[in-house]
């Protein structure tokens, strides 16, 4: 086992306020009695307090803990918190204003949210919200208590493991197959309209490479152990590639086209014995016919990606990505090739319990993309290639570099909450581990069933 | 002798549901404050004085021909949605179901104004499942139903303990909360004969009063926990886990580690305290046995509790508890939980306790020894009627928590965890923020909120022809969801 993984996070504010959940609204009758600002907001919001000019906001929106003390008290009532309909606006159905402002939270202090007052959620939802992770209460002896959690090993292997070894006189026979060790389940990749701007781009390469994890680049010049290099399925990639580790990445899941492309792979890997050669196939009804094709052909490192929603892309009933990795998972493991292959999958990648579930539905590792952007304030609104309403093509990518460090520091040691709490100590042994999550159908059916009858959807 | 007694918010401004404007154009006629029954008007000399919205039953009585805002000669009056209500709340403690509370602690009483006193908005369990009560009237008069609750069924020859209604206050720790908060809340539990408990912290001396209605908690840092503070009490609870984070060790941030909170801790004022999941000597239910066992030799009196939190195999951890000589098994569900929590555990880790009792209650049954164990669930129970379905699962009673909280003015902002903590001094012990209210205030409004929860229990059970709470137990036919359909029999 490697040694302790550990990612140094270190505060960076925001370049422009966050958009607030309440708006700070005072009617005008102010007494002048400064009990707001002496007695009652034990956070100093109205000590402190700044407009700030650039964005038109009051800093009171942005500080205010939401106590509701100083509306309570106000000596002339005129102190009103109300929901900011900027807020509310946030994002999409699936992006939800919590998750962004939890993203941008968690990229300004590498913290992991932390709240007290229990859970305020919905009782269960669509997508990555239909399941819980299971834990045990005694009987868990893999576990060594906070102390323990830190040797919590996130890591996984990119590439072949040899199905069975050889050895003669005590020495190895076998030829390894190349394989690269990622020290979390996270490839890092952008949006396709933000790869245009480089300083994001410089900022996602340099945080990865202090992280020793791994990002995606579209057909990059010279090679680098941090890149995955992707090319389009047409691209002519010859034995003289730079890379060691690149894939080609398909728009379609078509029959005709898998079965070329895998030709051709098959062709150009026994010339690159050293190199991992990938797939990216989009997530459709029949991509798991493609995986098993591919797989067939002896390539190694699958991607799967669903769109900015996790949504499979079909116009028919399309499957959330975790419903469908799942699928391609079983049929991996009841054909027996489950382990000749990497199964990575991204798309609507949004808080790091997403990590952990997508790996209990079958999934060696997330590919981690639009989070990305929110760790640089992005507000996913969509509108990149119109204009950035945080003007990301300015930014500072040494300060856009410790943003997603921040995060991604948030992100681990949530991951390791979780598997701490499963009893697991290597997030590969969660892979596939369903025994270890409960689902909300299956919850349903087994408690509610017996008294309730039958669901009516 | 205790009684309801009316004990209003202790801000300056209360927060309602509905703001009511009154315009320039007021005439000083005084026919609003005339025709509004919730004294919403007044006039103060000769000029009308602003609006007591938060009194305000709402826009039904609005659109009313003899609300106030049809009768004003001058159509000075409207009433709408206050915004800083809707600003309140979350999909599990609505604004409504927190001035709900509010209410109920401030008057002992639901309210009057239009608001869902009933259910959260979660969408799922007991969001969803409805209470059947039956058309007919049966006869059965609230104050003929008995609310006590046996906790010691086992037969074991140490003493049974009754408590006068199927409710107990859950384990919140002093540092967690301050020092009038709890003195407050083994007042209250003193009231109606039932438990508080102490939480990981320790025992402060301002709860000695009360040693009979106290359950000290035994939890795996074994903070403040000495033999004499297990010989004083009738009933010792064993934490394994708690709802909130299940799988995960308490935390107590420095900030809140107080001089008084670390001597009662026996640590060291400022430093962080965490306690470790699981505990260290418990691996198997032998283990676990090991400990009942020490507790029933310290105490020969004591009652034991298990509060374990809910995995998918709750209900075996819930056999083995009994086998392992428990007299309680308590579930805590993972929504619940008042301290402060990652919220990656909060939403995801451990089922819902809406599953758990029903489950774990059968397989008891199964097991054949449904009879000798209290089941007792927690874990985001907030309304009565949520105690009432948690009890028709399977359960025999409930400990709240955040109820109680809210109860003291809580709003649920979230920030217990964060540096002085609580800034309106419930989940504090910062001396400044701590006396903000006092222990008689405190516990007067848990009194009330008992005394409504007890009262519209006792009506629920009536209206279903029930003259015991113990009959309830297991009733799930008095239950429908919402989203089921049930086959016809
Ligand atoms: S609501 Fe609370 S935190 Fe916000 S400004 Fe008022 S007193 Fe301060
Ligand atoms: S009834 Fe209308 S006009 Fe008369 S006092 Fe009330 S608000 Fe004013
Ligand atoms: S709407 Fe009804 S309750 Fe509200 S102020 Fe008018 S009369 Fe009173
Ligand atoms: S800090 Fe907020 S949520 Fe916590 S106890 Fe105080 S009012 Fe309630």
């Amino acid at each position: 086992m490697s040694g302790k993984y550990h990612i140094d996070v270190e505060p960076e504010p925001a370049r422009f306020a966050p958009v607030s959940k309440l708006n700070h609204i005072e009617l005008n009758r102010c007494l002048g009695c400064l009990q707001c600002a002496r007695r009652d907001c034990i956070y100093d919001v109205f000590t402190d307090r700044k407009f700030l000019p650039r964005e038109l906001v009051d800093s009171a929106n942005r500080l205010c803990k939401a106590c509701m003390r100083c509306v309570q008290e106000c000596r002339n009532r005129i102190l009103i918190k109300a929901l900011n309909p900027e807020y509310l606006e946030l994002g999409n159905a699936y992006w939800t204003p919590e998750i962004i402002t939890s993203l941008w939270n968690q990229a300004a202090t590498g913290k992991i949210p932390v709240s007290g007052a229990g859970y305020e959620g919905p009782f269960s939802g669509e997508g990555f919200d239909d399941m819980w992770t299971d834990m045990s209460e005694i009987v868990r002896p893999t576990r060594d208590g906070i102390h323990g959690r830190e040797y919590i090993n996130t890591a996984i292997d990119i590439g072949r493991k040899p199905g069975r070894l050889h050895f003669k006189d005590g020495q190895l026979l076998d030829e390894l197959p190349p394989i690269v060790s990622s020290p979390l389940p996270i490839l890092l990749d952008l949006p396709p309209a933000a790869r245009r701007w480089s300083a994001v781009k410089q900022a996602v390469l340099h945080a990865a490479r202090q992280l020793k994890l791994l990002v995606f680049d579209d057909a990059p010049q010279s090679p680098d152990e941090h890149v995955f290099a992707r090319y389009a399925p047409e691209t002519d990639v010859g034995p003289d590639c730079p890379h060691r580790l690149f894939e080609f990445c398909l728009e379609s899941a078509e029959p005709e086209i898998v079965r070329r492309l895998a030709a051709r792979i098959r062709t150009l890997s026994r010339r690159r014995p050293d190199a991992i050669i990938g797939v990216a196939v989009p997530l459709e009804p029949r991509t798991q016919e493609a995986v098993l094709h591919f797989v067939d052909q002896g390539i190694s490192v699958l991607r799967v990606y669903a769109d900015r929603n996790g949504r499979e892309f079909s116009k028919s009933y399309p499957r959330f990505i975790k419903e469908a990795v799942r699928a391609i998972h079983l049929a991996l493991v009841q054909t027996g090739r489950r382990d000749c292959v990497t199964l990575l999958a991204g798309g609507g990648i949004a808080m790091a319990e997403h990590v952990a579930k997508l790996i209990a539905c079958g999934a060696d590792g997330a590919v981690m993309d639009e989070a990305l952007l929110a760790a640089l304030e992005c507000r996913i609104c969509r509108q990149c290639a119109a204009e950035c309403p945080v003007a990301l093509e300015s930014m500072d990518a040494a300060w856009g570099a410790q943003r997603i460090t921040n995060l991604l520091g948030a992100w681990h040691s949530q991951l390791i909450e979780v598997l701490g709490a499963m009893g697991l100590r290597e997030i590969r042994r969660l892979r596939g581990e369903i025994g270890r999550v409960m689902f909300f159908k299956d919850l349903e059916k087994e408690c509610f069933a017996p008294i309730f009858g039958k669901r009516k959807d | 002798m205790n009684q309801i007694q009316t004990m209003p918010s202790r801000f300056r401004n209360p927060i309602g549901k509905f703001t009511v404007h009154r315009a320039e154009n007021c005439a000083q006629c005084g026919k609003c404050a005339a025709v509004c029954p919730h004294g919403v008007h007044a006039k103060g000399g000769d000029k009308m004085l602003r609006p007591r919205s938060h009194l305000c039953a709402g826009l039904a009585c609005a659109r009313a021909a003899d609300g106030c805002v049809l009768q004003c000669p001058a159509r000075a009056l409207s009433v709408e949605i206050n915004p800083v209500f809707q600003a309140l709340g979350d999909y599990r403690w609505t604004g409504d179901l927190i001035l709900s509370t509010w209410h109920q602690a401030a008057t002992g009483q639901l309210p009057y104004m239009e608001m869902e006193n009933d259910c959260g908005a979660s969408g799922g369990g007991l969001d969803r499942i409805r209470i059947l009560l039956p058309e007919k009237t049966s006869g059965i008069s609230p104050d003929q139903v008995d609310l006590r609750l046996n906790l010691n069924r086992r037969g074991d020859g140490r003493p049974e303990v009754v408590i006068d209604l199927p409710i107990y206050g859950g384990g919140m720790s002093f540092g967690s909360i301050s020092q009038n908060t709890m003195a407050a809340r083994a007042r209250n539990a003193e009231a109606w004969n039932t438990f508080t408990c102490t939480g990981e912290g320790g025992y402060p001396e301002a709860l000695y009063p009360y040693d009979r209605h106290v359950i000290t908690q035994v939890a795996t840092g074994l903070f403040g926990v000495r033999e004499e503070t297990i010989q004083r009490v009738r009933m010792v609870e064993f934490k394994y886990a708690q709802g909130a984070k299940p799988g995960l060790g308490g935390h107590l941030l420095g900030d809140k580690v107080t001089a008084a909170v670390a001597r009662m801790r026996e640590s060291v004022a400022g430093n962080a305290l965490f306690s470790p999941f699981p505990f260290h000597s418990v691996y198997s239910i032998e283990d676990h046995k090991k400990h009942v066992d020490w507790i029933k030799h310290v105490n020969p009196r004591a009652l034991v509790s298990a509060k374990v939190s809910t995995p998918a195999d709750v209900e075996m951890v819930a056999v083995g508890s009994y086998y392992a000589g428990a007299h309680v098994i308590h579930l805590d569900g993972s929504y619940g939980g008042t301290g402060a929590a990652p919220e990656i555990a909060k939403k995801n880790i451990a089922m819902p306790i809406d599953y758990a009792i029903n489950k774990t209650h059968r397989f008891l049954a199964q097991e054949g020894i449904r009879e000798k164990i209290v089941l007792i669930a927690s874990g985001g129970l907030r309304t009565v009627h949520d105690i009432f379905k948690a009890i028709a699962l399977g359960a025999d009673g409930v400990v709240i928590g955040t109820a109680e909280i809210v109860a003291l003015e809580c709003l649920r902002c979230k920030n217990c965890e964060s540096g002085r903590g609580c800034s309106r001094g419930i989940a504090s012990t910062d001396p400044e923020l701590a006396a903000l209210f006092t222990a008689d205030w405190a516990f007067q409004r848990l009194y009330n909120l008992y005394a409504s929860f007890a009262a519209q229990l006792r009506g629920l059970l009536a209206a279903c022809g029930l003259t015991r709470v113990t009959e309830l137990t297991g009733r799930t036919d008095l239950l429908t969801h919402l989203d089921y359909q049930r086959e016809q029999k």
